[in-house]
């Protein structure tokens, strides 16, 4: 099953997209380890690795990077939230 | 319907009235109006590299957003006794001088609306997924997040009541 990764503000103009569908492969249980792995993508992915105060959410409920996820999810990260 | 995410302009007015219609219990609301600022990318800069904003964008995560608001006042309703909330956050282009967010709260007494209309809006800012960008004279730039921001969502973590 296929794991929804969405992205948003500057993040998403440095991918270039705004979600990505991924297989969790096995041992990707947390929000952080799934960061890594698209982080190893490569460029532009890394910007994962290097965006200051990442901030994620797993099925729109804001977490931690060691929130566990699970095929199926939602997940999102993105830049600290600006509005108001 | 306490929580709008939109577009369109509202009318404070109009608002602020409908969370007292048609009742005799609400002695205070408590309301707060957010504008765009043109002198925010002036303020960064320094004094005297004055880039006004021109416009601003404002990006949002359809669906958590609502939730997050919808949890913000449920928080404030658990510390605060009032009878109603309305939180209107707008998305999409915005000029200087527009209206952006409005943050109302009705109850008996102000203490309560006072601070419930205070503290939504101080969670809303660090806690509600949206992103403004900035369009100026030099470019588009996402704003950053404010430390100041932070602090004033912190100060609500001490006990209130």
């Amino acid at each position: 099953m296929e794991t929804k990764v969405l992205f948003f503000a500057g993040l998403r103009e440095a991918l270039g997209t705004g979600s990505e569908a991924v297989i969790l492969p096995a041992g990707i249980g947390t929000v952080g380890a799934l960061r890594d792995h698209l982080a190893a993508r490569g460029e532009p992915w890394s910007v994962l690795a290097t965006t200051k105060n990442l901030r994620a959410a797993v099925n729109q409920q804001m977490v931690g990077l060691e929130a566990a996820i699970k095929p199926g999810d939602e997940v999102a990260f993105f830049p600290p939230v600006t509005g108001g | 319907m306490s929580v709008s995410v939109q577009e369109a302009d509202f009318d404070a007015g109009a608002e602020i009235a409908a969370l007292s219609a048609g009742r005799d219990d609400v002695g205070a609301v408590a309301s707060f109006v957010g504008l765009v600022r043109a002198d925010k990318q002036a303020e960064k800069v320094g004094v005297g590299e004055t880039a006004a904003v021109q416009a601003m964008t404002l990006e949002h995560y359809p669906g958590m957003t609502e939730k997050a608001l919808d949890a913000i006042v449920a928080e404030a309703r658990g510390r605060w006794d009032f009878f109603g909330a309305r939180v209107i956050h707008r998305v999409g282009k915005l000029l200087p001088g527009d209206r952006i967010v409005f943050v109302a709260v009705a109850s008996a007494h102000r203490g309560d609306a006072f601070a419930a209309c205070e503290f939504i809006m101080d969670y809303l800012k660090t806690r509600a997924p949206f992103w403004k960008k900035e369009e100026t004279p030099d470019g588009g730039r996402w704003v950053d997040a404010r430390e100041s921001d932070d602090q004033a969502a912190g100060r609500w973590q001490s006990p209130q009541k």
